[in-house]
C-alpha cells in the first residue's frame, strides 16, 4: 500500500433530479485531501445516489463535481469502494483471499492471481487472517464485510467511498472497522466518505458531516450540523439532538414516539433503532 | 468389434474429439454459468439452435451456420430483455416459447428433407463431419480466447458486481460477451451431442467442482477435467457396448457430481483442521460458521 495522498472533492450547486423527483439541489461541499466527511440522512434520501455521483457512474442534472479538479472518472483506480452489503451465496467457489485479490488487480484482464503483496497486509489490517481462506459464503455477515474493506484497502484508494460498511457489525466490531479505516486514512492522507445511518460509530473520526433529507441539505462539523435547530430547519418540524453518554440520538420531536423523526425512514431502520433507543432514531 | 479396430475408424475418431472440444468449451463456461446462476440459459440457447437451423434450412441451406448466428441473435435478446439478472430467467421463457414456435413455423415452409433441423435437437455425435470438426475448434478457440482475456474481471462481475462497477469493470457488456459465448458453445456441443446432454456438460462439471475447491482456478481446471472425462469416457464406455454414449455421458457426468458431494465436506473438514493447527490462536471472534451442509455429511468424518 503506497503512500498516495488523498483526493480533495468539490461541489457546486449540485442538483440530482429523477424526473419531476428532486433527490437534492444547489448542494455545495468542499472536502479536503485526507479528511473524513459522513453522509447522514433518511433512507431514499439520496445518501448512495451521491456515492455514484462521486464514483462517476451517474451524471448531475445541474452544477458541477470535481474530484482533485476533475470530474469523476468512472472506474477510477484511485477509488476505494465498499458497496452495501449482500451476502454471499455459500456455495460460491471464491475465498476472502480472492475477494481481497480483486481489489488489487480485478479490473485488468487476464486470468486470477492467487498472490499480490498487496493482499496480506490488508488482510491482516482488517485481522481477517483467520478466515481467509475458508469459502467466502460460508463467514458470517461480519467476517464478509471485513473482507469487503479489506479488498477495498488492497487497492490503496486516494479517495474511500464507504456505503454503510457497519451494518451487521457489532458495536466493537464497528469501533475496530473504523480504526482500520481511520488508520489507512492517517498513514495514507486518503480521503473517506462514509454513507451510514449511525453517526455514533464515527463520531471520533469525522470531520465534516452533510445531513440530507427531504431534498434539503446542511453541511459542516458534526456540532453545528447535528443540533436541534439545524436538522429542525432541514425537516420542516421539531427535531430533538440528544447527546447521551457519547452517543448522538436524534428523534422526532411531534411526541408520536419511536419512529416519527424520519419522515421517510424505512421499517427495518427503525426497527434496528428502535431495540437501542426504544425513544427514537439514534444516530 | 473390439475397441482398437473402433479407434482407427475416422467416425470414432472424430466422435472423440468432437466430444473433447466440446467438453473443454463447456467446462470453461461451466464455472460462470454456475456463479452467476445461468442454468436456465444453457437451456434455453440449446434448445432455441433448432430455430436458428431451421432460418438456415430455409434460407441458405446450411442449419449450422444458421444455429450460429441464431445463437448470437439469441444471446443479444436474453441480454436485452432480461438485463436485470432477476428478469433474466423469465425473459429467456418468453423468448424461448417464441422461438421454438417461429422454428416450427420455419420449417413447415421448408420443402426439403427437414432432419437436418431436428438433428441439432438430439444430436448425432458418430456422425460428426470434417466441416463440424472445424466449427467445434473454431468455437473452442473463440471461448479459449474470451476466457483467457476476460476470466478475472468477468469473476469479479459475477461475484461482486457492485464493486466491479466502482472500480471500472464494464458488467454490463461483460455479462453480454459471456452470453454470446455461452450461446455459442452451447450451440456448437448441441449439434454433436444433443440439447439434454448439453446440460450435463455445461453445468454438472463446475456444480462438482465447486464442492471440492473454493478457488477460482482448481474449479475451473477441474470443471474442465470433468467434461472432458465424462464426454470422453462416456465415448469410449459406449465403444465397449451396446448402449448409447449419451446414457454414459450423462451417468458418468452425475457420479462426479454425487462423488463431489460426498467427499466435498470431508475435504473441507480436514482443511479446516488442518488450518487450526498451523494458526493456535485465532483471531477473536474469528471462526468461521460452521458449513451450512444440509445432507450427505458423514456421522464420522474420518481422517486418513
Amino acid at each position: 500500500m503506497n503512500a498516495s495522498g488523498g483526493a480533495a472533492v468539490a461541489l457546486r450547486g449540485a442538483t440530482l433530479r429523477f424526473g419531476e423527483h428532486v433527490i437534492w439541489e444547489n448542494l455545495d461541499l468542499d472536502v479536503a485531501a485526507g479528511e473524513c466527511l459522513v453522509i447522514l440522512g433518511p433512507n431514499g434520501a439520496g445518501k448512495t445516489t451521491l456515492l455514484k455521483v462521486l464514483l462517476g457512474q451517474l451524471k448531475l442534472s445541474a452544477g458541477t463535481i470535481t474530484i482533485d479538479g476533475r470530474p469523476p472518472g468512472r472506474g477510477s483506480a484511485a477509488d476505494g469502494y465498499v458497496a452495501q452489503q449482500r451476502i454471499f451465496d455459500p456455495a460460491l467457489p471464491i475465498r476472502g483471499r480472492d475477494l481481497v485479490q480483486f481489489g488489487v488487480d480485478g479490473h485488468r484482464p487476464g486470468l486470477p492471481r492467487t498472490r499480490a503483496r498487496q493482499v496480506d497486509p490488508a488482510i491482516e489490517a482488517v485481522g481477517a487472517q483467520g478466515y481467509a481462506d475458508v469459502p467466502i459464503g460460508l463467514l458470517s455477515g461480519g467476517q464478509q464485510q471485513r473482507l469487503r474493506i479489506a479488498q477495498a484497502l488492497a487497492g490503496s484508494p486516494r479517495l474511500l467511498l464507504c456505503d454503510e460498511p457497519l451494518t451487521s457489525l457489532d458495536p466493537s466490531a464497528q469501533a475496530e472497522i473504523v480504526a482500520v479505516i481511520d488508520r489507512h486514512r492517517r498513514e495514507h492522507g486518503s480521503t473517506v466518505v462514509y454513507v451510514t445511518h449511525e453517526i455514533t460509530p464515527v463520531a471520533g473520526v469525522v470531520d465534516q458531516v452533510l445531513y440530507v433529507a427531504a431534498g434539503r441539505w446542511a453541511a459542516g462539523p458534526a456540532d453545528t450540523v447535528l443540533t436541534t435547530r439545524t436538522l429542525s430547519a432541514l425537516y420542516g418540524t421539531h427535531i430533538d439532538v440528544i447527546r447521551v453518554h457519547g452517543h448522538i440520538v436524534i428523534v422526532g420531536g411531534d411526541g408520536t414516539g419511536p419512529g416519527s423523526c424520519h419522515p421517510r425512514d424505512d421499517r427495518a431502520s427503525r426497527g434496528r433503532h428502535a431495540r437501542r433507543a426504544p425513544q427514537g432514531q439514534e444516530h | 468389434m473390439g475397441i482398437g479396430f473402433l479407434l482407427q475408424q475416422p467416425f470414432a475418431q472424430h466422435a472423440l474429439l468432437a466430444a473433447a472440444l466440446v467438453a473443454v468449451s463447456c467446462g470453461l463456461i461451466s464455472p460462470f454459468v454456475v456463479t452467476r446462476g445461468m442454468a436456465f440459459a444453457v437451456h434455453g440457447t440449446a434448445e432455441l439452435a433448432f430455430t436458428g437451423a431451421a432460418a438456415g434450412l430455409l434460407v441458405a441451406n446450411n442449419p449450422v451456420v444458421g444455429a450460429l448466428i441464431g445463437a448470437v441473435v439469441v444471446a443479444v435478446l436474453i441480454s436485452a430483455f432480461g438485463g436485470q439478472q432477476s428478469e433474466r430467467d423469465s425473459a429467456i421463457g418468453v423468448i424461448l416459447a417464441f422461438g421454438m414456435g417461429i422454428g416450427v413455423l420455419l420449417l413447415s415452409f421448408y420443402q426439403g428433407f427437414a432432419t437436418a433441423a431436428t438433428n441439432i435437437l438430439f444430436g448425432n455425435i458418430f456422425g460428426v463431419s470434417g466441416s463440424q470438426l472445424v466449427i467445434l475448434l473454431v468455437i473452442c478457440l473463440i471461448v479459449m480466447i474470451v476466457m483467457g482475456v476476460c476470466y478475472r474481471p468477468l469473476l469479479f462481475a459475477s461475484v461482486d458486481p457492485d464493486a466491479a462497477e466502482a472500480r471500472g469493470v464494464p458488467v454490463g457488456r461483460l455479462g453480454l460477451l459471456f452470453m454470446i459465448v455461452l450461446a455459442l458453445s452451447v450451440t456448437g456441443a448441441a449439434q454433436v451431442v444433443g440439447t439434454l446432454l448439453v446440460l450435463s456438460l455445461a453445468i454438472t462439471p463446475a456444480a462438482a467442482a465447486q464442492r471440492l475447491s473454493a478457488s477460482p482456478l482448481t474449479v475451473a481446471g477441474l470443471s474442465i477435467l470433468f467434461a472432458v472425462a465424462a464426454a470422453d469416457g462416456g465415448l469410449l464406455a459406449s465403444f465397449q457396448s451396446n448402449v448409447k454414449a449419451s446414457v454414459f455421458i450423462t451417468s458418468i457426468s452425475f457420479a462426479i457430481y454425487v462423488a463431489a458431494r460426498l467427499a466435498g465436506p470431508l475435504l473441507r473438514d480436514r482443511r479446516r483442521r488442518q488450518q487450526h493447527q498451523s494458526q493456535p490462536a485465532g483471531h477473536g471472534t474469528a471462526q468461521p460458521r460452521p458449513a451450512p451442509e444440509p445432507s450427505g455429511r458423514p456421522a464420522t468424518a474420518g481422517e486418513p
